[in-house]
């Protein structure tokens, strides 16, 4: 600094300052060494509210949760070396779900820097493959623009988590604050408006589509709530029949009358062969993920695919598609839908009667059907009651991953976007408590449940002292089987029964778990009181584990086995051994 | 659906649109990628190619830009049309990545990659080689009584070729830069 200036502070202060100035209300971060400055100025202010996670992967995966249930950008604070490996698995999770994240870490100051130092790791190195970008800030004079750069790329195109690595002698030096609007403008500015000739070419594939379907993802939530607006609309103005992938659920209510249920490895019999079947696939925001299509070469064999997507990487990347529509979700419908309407608002009505009539018939198989029980809880019941009594209240899910994740994606029914926040792409197991605690602190008056399965929810269940320091009532409703119920499942079905190490010997006892850590527990496990006792969750004010011990070897269906096409799918406790074969057993 | 009248291709602005993305035949291709030239960047392009499994038959790097902190990365790649296609999104996607160009289809290209080549030897084998550097234009650039560095600039099929014809001479070490590639014309 050769000259004092107003606008000079410690590169602490700028971090600070320039996360206000981004409009950043919470961050979910863990202090150590290398980010105590920060943690300096974030205890002399008020504007910033700090939650105090038990783990980085606890804050990455808060941060996620608080993300989409805002469509805001998240924010965690994590020191160096240990902190930022543990920050790993979060930010890879939300690089495969295009969640907008901004992850600030502490390194070891510059001069230290490949001396193998305390604490010392080589993270943008580490988090080079599993962020959108990353920077390592060498000069105070650098960290205010890289911060503001760093929110623009985050929620850009297509949005994902980005981390800036900042050493400790960074944050002690001073410098002149630059703020957001004196930056230069990034160049990195993905292109959101389609090209028209190809949005008029599937106006016309539209108007005379005999069997068409909406396949939407996870791009329609990320585009905003405008898009899942638009959906609709063109949704109810064509009477297209509509599915969507784990990601893209709420986007397109559930109660609407064009809704097939979710589509994939374990999506509803009528929208996996409506996918098959169709003549024309509009592709909105989805990535054609191997979940969805199953056997590539048999995926949708005879329509014509038009694929709607803001990033250029997803068109012809596993499935091949004849109408590629590169741009945002939200300004591509629009101009779908104005474009449709100046030409008429044509529809092949006689072919869509008949459609809809073999739908009705694929309905008819009532594909999550299941054996009821009056002696054990059965997941599905379990999650249909959650359903039932839950519906109309303001309500936020999150899920761990395996079966339960599975039965909640099919039992329970989203009206909303930005209502269902689940691991998809990575499937990362101890997701969805954390997640819930980050969608509770955005969410403070809403009922924020964690449908769970025991094991998943072991993996991060000492983030139940950040919900209760932070008074985050999160509901824990765990469908306890006392297995890894979806490896269970994988295991009869491809690998002769053999269970091997996919059970759970001593469980802790989940009610005085809850005591433990203050908050309550309620255990139950026989239907009759099932009502009762989540009912007596949703009224209790503040954290709840819930026990629901279910039966234990229910397999989730419907099921297209891996290496297989849409049109063969398992449907209940049918014959089930040795519908894997060699080939399918190599995928996962 | 044939009556629907789809045009076939990749990308609809595609100058190649008639090529078809999913043969199976495996073709070389070689890319220009313009980069911010900041640290890390030839990490998260390399990073790329080896995180996604594609091949990297040559990659050469500098900045050609100071005033603008621009370098240029060319990049010899093999693959399907699919995934070539694949490669050059994935490319164009990375933030510091300013522009992505396939000089194999982007219409003619020069390409050059330069060699310094060690060749050992007496009496005759060593004049052949001397004689043989000659045709190919190689220069001598070091010399002892018992050996010849010759530097060439080609084709890295001429640069194979002269090494090859080398290596029962006294072949005993290459150096080679990588190719550099240009679009020709303007």
């Amino acid at each position: 600094m050769t000259k004092a200036n107003a606008s000079a502070m410690t590169g602490a202060k700028m971090i600070v300052k320039a996360l206000k100035d981004q409009g950043v209300e919470v961050v979910f971060g863990y202090p150590g060494g290398a980010v105590l400055p920060i943690y300096d100025e974030i205890f002399l202010q008020n504007d910033i509210r700090h939650v105090l996670v038990r783990h980085e992967q606890g804050a990455i995966h808060m941060a996620e949760g608080y993300a989409r249930s805002t469509g805001k950008p998240g924010v965690a604070l994590v020191t160096s070396g240990p902190g930022a490996t543990n920050a790993v698995t979060g930010l890879t999770d939300a690089l495969l779900d295009s969640i907008p994240l901004v992850v600030l870490s502490g390194q070891v100051p510059t001069f230290m820097i490949g001396t193998d130092g305390f604490q010392e790791a080589d993270t943008v190195g580490i988090t080079r493959p599993c962020t959108k970008m990353n920077w390592l800030v060498r000069d105070t004079a650098q960290l205010a623009e890289t911060i503001h750069t760093a929110f623009h790329v985050a929620t850009s195109g297509r949005p994902g988590p980005v981390l800036i690595d900042i050493p400790k002698d960074v944050q002690f030096a001073t410098s002149e604050y630059v703020t957001k609007e004196k930056i230069k403008v990034p160049h990195y500015q993905p292109k959101v408006k389609g090209d028209v000739e190809a949005i008029t070419r599937l106006v016309e594939l539209l108007e005379t589509a005999e069997r068409p379907v909406f396949y939407t993802g996870g791009g329609v939530i990320n585009s905003g709530p405008a898009a899942s607006q638009l959906l609709r609309e063109l949704v109810e103005a064509t009477g297209f029949p509509i599915t969507s992938t784990l990601m893209g659920l709420g986007a397109y209510p559930a109660s609407g009358k064009s809704w097939l249920g979710m589509l994939g490895m374990h999506g509803l019999y009528e929208a996996n062969l409506a996918m098959h079947g169709c003549d024309l696939m509009i592709n909105i925001g989805a990535r054609f993920d191997d979940r969805i299509t199953g056997r590539v070469a048999d995926f949708s064999p005879h329509s014509v695919k038009a694929h709607i997507d803001i990033d250029p990487s997803s068109i012809n990347k596993v499935i091949r598609v004849d109408v590629p529509i590169v741009g945002d979700v939200g300004h591509v419908l629009e101009d779908l839908l104005r474009i449709w309407k100046s030409r008429g608002r044509k529809v092949n009505k006689e072919g869509l009667a008949k459609w809809w009539k073999q739908i009705a018939e694929w309905k008819a198989v009532n594909c999550l059907d299941y054996k009821p029980s009056e002696k054990t809880i059965k997941p599905q019941y379990a999650l249909q009651r959650l359903e039932a009594l839950t519906k109309g209240m303001d309500r936020y899910i999150t899920t761990e991953v395996g079966q339960h994740q599975m039965w909640a994606a099919q039992f329970l029914g989203f009206e909303a976007p930005n209502r269902w926040m689940t691991s998809g792409g990575l499937g990362t197991m101890g997701y969805g408590l954390p997640a819930s605690i980050g969608v509770q602190i955005a969410h403070p008056e809403a009922l924020v449940i964690n449908v769970a399965g025991e094991a998943s929810w072991l993996m991060n269940m000492q983030e139940m002292g950040t919900a209760m320091q932070f008074r985050a009532p999160v509901k824990q409703f765990i469908l306890n089987n006392e297995r890894l119920g979806m490896v269970r499942q994988w295991q009869e079905l491809l690998h002769g029964e053999r269970y091997s190490h996919s059970w759970s010997e001593s469980l802790p006892d989940f009610v005085k778990l809850a005591e433990a850590f203050g908050c309550k527990g309620i255990k139950c496990e026989d239907p009759k009181d099932l009502d009762d006792a989540i009912m007596e969750m949703i009224r209790y004010d503040g954290p709840v584990i819930f026990d629901c011990l279910v039966e234990k070897h229910e397999n989730c269906f419907p099921m297209i086995p891996s290496g297989k096409p849409h049109n063969e799918m398992l449907l209940g406790e049918a014959e089930t051994q040795g519908v894997i074969k060699a080939g399918g057993a190599v995928l996962v | 659906m044939s009556a629907l009248n789809i045009k076939k291709g990749s990308t609809s602005h595609s100058a190649y649109d008639l090529r078809d993305p999913y043969a199976e035949v495996i073709e070389s291709h070689t890319l220009a990628v313009i980069v911010a030239n900041e640290s890390g960047v030839l990490a998260r392009v390399i990073g790329l190619f080896s995180g996604r499994g594609y091949n990297i038959d040559s990659l050469t790097v500098a900045e050609v830009d100071h005033a603008g902190h621009r370098s240029r990365i060319t990049i010899v790649t093999r693959g399907t049309p699919q995934v070539i296609e694949q490669i050059k999104a994935q490319l164009g996607r990375l933030v510091p990545v300013h522009e992505v160009h396939d000089l194999t289809v982007e219409g003619p290209a020069v390409q050059r990659e330069l060699a310094l080549i060690k060749v050992a030897g007496k009496g005759e084998s060593r004049i052949e080689a001397l004689r043989l550097a000659e045709i190919f234009r190689a220069n001598v650039v070091d010399s002892t009584l018992e050996s010849f560095v010759f530097e060439m600039t080609g084709t890295p099929d001429k640069i194979d070729a002269f090494a090859d014809l080398m290596r029962p001479l006294g072949l005993r070490e290459v150096a080679r830069t990588g190719v550099a590639a240009l679009a020709r014309g303007l």
